[in-house]
């Protein structure tokens, strides 16, 4: 019952969150100064107002901001994100043309960052004493990645391995008009996400080192550390069954709350290795004032973001039954 | 991202390690070169479409991006070799009428559109006489001033009957950006929303066969193409490289074979184009002679003072604009027309770099300068136009001007111009041949709109200037007109209502196994029916 009480707490607060950011983002991009009509008709060369007008109000921008924003809500709470009429196409079908591209990156960028980062922690942690040299190495070497910014880290990739070693793609996703297939096709749509996912897990990495290095310290100083080694246990099990499970504890409350970031750092990454993700596209939404495609952007990440934490809340309380238990209780 | 469908250059071989050592390599590079003078069939040509371009139908959005992807699919009745002559693509030959009130186009016979409907008369009707009209109003309002009737009544031959003479009537047809429409699949559409717009159908060397948004755009070969034997390459992919360092590393590598001006940085253009296997040419941008102006808002106060604008021109040092900002991209620009342009007048006076000149006109003027501060609204252009506007605040300190460099973005920079909320902006503007179809709509008082920043936003109006700018339509072309024009350009010189700065120069960098590329006047746009890539040497 009360696992029942955690989770129905949780979706209440995932999804009036989601309805503030939703209302936040509306009313932030429409402060932005910019007319989505003037730009359109920009594009097509026209210089008539009777045509910016029809499309204003095509587009519902004739209407007072209050009734835009509640004909938005309505229409996202029967699931529908509008239509871009810069891309002639439903705001859906863009951003699910485009999520397979992002969720790659960024999957394959945390899965990387994740583990390496836990695994060089503990290392560097447990090395303390007799191998201090490998904590040096490990905690300066990730102190570096974290303060190199993440774009120039990327243009560097890419003049090593694309430009002068010739090792890997410099930009896309795949290798246009070779027609691949099979392992032929897996192959190369790995080797083009290799420099991205690298670029983008560098930074995160870095974070997970130290997190994971200073917990492990910390859980390491426990009394009941020392009653397992006083116990005779083997080391691997004292490392794995009491210190790294405690340690993880903070980690993974981390790796909640970085999605968004992960999220951010993903767009800066996509723009210079062109990867056609979401971040591209509300980038380009921005500087169109694309206000549909802008709005279902934010919607996406936001759901993406509450959603993860969510498993991260459920993760911590597999981990950790006492969180929770006192909301149960009451 | 590597390409292995396009000839990369070989890794020396052994044989070719031997020959190099035996110094025989130029003299076989030679002997390749004759072999392979031939045009080669095959292979596939990558491109960058930067911005990505909003939709592939370039009669109904003008939209760079949208001129480059589409021009290789639609095609219009004619274009322009690089001496702006017009040349013939779908209609095969024209004449004149003696009194120029008739236009007759023969158009090439047998020609289909990409999916398999023949291409008639009927077509280019629809397109002039009801597609353009409802896309695009200026030529709406040129045709209703005009136009009298378009005659289809043969399959191969169009007739257009003017009300009066119209001078640059070929140069509207023909401007690369009026491609032919197809009638069956435009008509009864709300042409600007046609599905249509996303797949174009054209008549072209190449057909379209996929849009990967964010990533690619593929063009593949029309093998039913009306000229036989082209085109010659296998298919052209046009990538989205939003970051500019990106683009030029693609290029580097060879994954891109072309970068278009505004591809890469100014400051990047000589590295690049030192690379080995790498040409540089300015060719084929004859038609559009861009030109780089500083707008005025003569609505407000010091700027409604013709004096005050002449000295702004004076302080700009045009020279130090081009060789240091541009890094050499460009060259000052003489006054309202192009230089290239038969009707700039070559004894227009200059306003060269002279700070005592400028001083003495503020003078003379008698307004304080200073009394306001002046907002130069700086849009989202790249680096060097935001030198550009950082020098220029600097340049007017000395006559006592405050101003106040005012950044956006690109779409603020577009409405905040569009509505006239600016005191002064840099813009530039393609003039495509004759003035009167693109400079005219800075000037003319009709054009004093609140719809886009290439209108006359500056809201400047003298009767004088409309008259001559109506006279240069109507009156045929000859010496006259050359005269009418030549009073145009020293008027406006004078009122000076936009600053001219420079003309922009368009270096294409290409790696030098793609051949015929910059042909016409608006050589990148063109169809690349006779493009192809040259072998590697052996």
């Amino acid at each position: 019952m009360s696992g029942v009480w955690f989770l129905g707490a949780r979706l209440g607060r995932a999804l009036l969150m989601i309805l503030g950011v939703l209302v936040l983002s509306f009313l932030l991009v429409r402060l932005a100064p910019g007319d989505p009509a003037q730009l359109m008709a920009g594009e097509a060369g026209v210089d008539d107002a009777q045509y910016i007008a029809k499309l204003r109000s095509e587009m519902g921008l004739d209407q007072p901001l209050p009734q835009q924003l509640l004909h938005y809500l309505g229409q996202v709470a029967h699931l529908d994100l509008g239509y871009s009429y810069r891309n002639q196409a439903p705001v859906w079908d863009l951003l699910s043309e485009r999520l397979p591209a992002t969720l790659s990156l960024m999957g394959s960028a945390f899965v990387i960052s994740s583990l390496f980062g836990v695994a060089l922690g503990a290392l560097a942690a447990l090395s303390r004493q007799r191998r201090r040299w490998l904590d040096g190495l490990i905690s300066n070497g990730a102190l570096l990645l974290y303060g190199t910014p993440p774009f120039w880290l990327a243009m560097l990739l890419i003049v090593l391995f694309s430009v002068k070693l010739d090792w890997l793609p410099a930009f896309g996703m795949q290798t246009v008009a070779a027609d691949l297939s099979g392992f032929a096709w897996l192959g190369d749509r790995l080797r083009h996400l290799v420099l991205p996912c690298l670029s983008l897990s560098f930074l995160f990495l870095a974070l997970y080192v130290h997190l994971t290095r200073a917990a492990t310290l910390e859980a390491l100083q426990q009394e009941h550390v020392y009653t397992a080694r006083a116990k005779g246990l083997a080391p691997s099990r004292i490392v794995f069954a009491h210190v790294l499970r405690n340690a993880l504890l903070p980690v993974v409350t981390f790796a909640g709350l970085q999605l968004g970031q992960l999220a951010s750092g993903a767009l800066l990454i996509e723009v210079v290795y062109s990867w056609p993700g979401i971040g591209r596209l509300m980038y380009d939404a921005l500087s169109q004032r694309d206000y549909s495609v802008l709005l279902g952007g934010f919607l996406l990440i936001s759901v993406l973001v509450v959603g993860f934490n969510l498993l991260t809340d459920l993760a911590c309380r597999l981990i950790d039954p006492r969180i929770g238990a006192e909301g149960a209780a009451r | 991202m590597s390409s292995p469908a396009h000839r990369h250059p070989p890794r020396p071989g052994p044989l070719r390690l031997a020959l190099k050592r035996l110094g025989l390599l130029a003299s076989a590079a030679v002997f390749a070169a004759s072999v392979h003078a031939a045009p080669q069939d095959g292979g596939v040509l990558n491109l960058i479409a930067q911005p990505e371009p909003p939709l592939l139908m370039h009669g109904v959005v003008t939209h760079v991006s949208t001129q480059y992807v589409s021009g290789k699919i639609l095609q219009g009745l004619l274009t322009f070799d690089t001496d702006l002559k017009p040349k013939p693509v779908l209609a095969r030959s024209w004449t004149v009428s003696p009194d120029g009130l008739t236009y007759t186009f023969e158009l090439q016979p047998d020609v289909q559109w990409h999916d398999g409907k023949p291409f008639t008369a009927s077509d280019v009707k629809f397109s002039f006489g009801t597609f353009y009209p409802e896309v695009d109003k200026r030529i709406a309002s040129v045709f209703e001033e005009y136009l009298d009737n378009i005659d289809a009544s043969q399959p191969h031959q169009v007739v257009f009957h003017l009300k009066k003479p119209f001078a640059p009537f070929l140069s509207l047809l023909g401007s690369g950006l009026r491609p032919i429409a197809p009638e069956h699949l435009y008509a009864g559409t709300d042409f600007r929303s046609n599905p249509y717009n996303l797949k174009p159908v054209g008549t072209g060397p190449f057909k379209f066969e996929e849009w990967k948004r964010g990533a690619y755009i593929k063009l593949v070969k029309n093998p039913n193409y009306w000229k036989k034997g082209l085109p010659h390459l296998d298919a052209i992919v046009f990538h989205v490289i939003p970051d500019g360092s990106s683009r030029a590393a693609a290029f580097e590598r060879n994954d891109v074979q072309v970068l278009r001006s505004g591809d890469a940085d100014y400051s990047d253009l000589k590295r690049l184009g030192a690379l080995p296997g790498v040409e540089s040419s300015d060719k084929g941008w004859e038609l559009y002679s861009g030109l780089a102006y500083l707008q005025f808002n003569t609505r407000k106060p010091p700027l409604n003072n013709p004096k005050v604008r002449q000295a702004i021109l004076y302080a700009l040092n045009r020279p130090f604009i081009v060789d240091n900002i541009f890094f050499g991209a460009g060259k000052v620009s003489p006054g309202a027309f192009a230089s290239s342009s038969p009707y700039h007048d070559p004894q227009l006076p200059q306003y060269g770099y002279d700070l005592a000149k400028a001083k003495a006109l503020i003078a003379e003027s008698g307004v304080d300068v200073g009394a306001v501060r002046i907002r130069l609204l700086n849009g989202e252009k790249g680096g060097a136009w935001e030198r550009l506007a950082e020098y220029t605040r600097q340049a007017l300190q000395p006559l006592g001007f405050k101003v106040q460099v005012v950044t956006s973005d690109a779409a603020t920079w577009f409405q905040r111009v569009s509505d006239w909320d600016f005191d002064l902006t840099y813009n530039f503007i393609f003039q495509i041949g004759d003035p009167y179809l693109v400079n005219a709509y800075l000037y003319r008082t009709d054009y004093i709109l609140k719809t886009s920043p290439f209108a006359n936003v500056g809201g400047y109006s003298n009767p004088d200037v409309d008259n001559l700018w109506s006279k240069v339509a109507d009156t045929p072309e000859g010496a006259e007109r050359t005269r009418v024009y030549s009073e145009l350009e020293h008027k406006l010189n004078d009122d000076l209502p936009v600053a001219p700065i420079f003309e922009m120069r368009y270096p294409t960098l290409f790696h030098s196994q793609v051949k015929n590329l910059l042909q016409t006047a608006t050589s990148l746009n063109e169809d690349y029916e006779s493009v192809y890539l040259d072998a590697p040497a052996p």
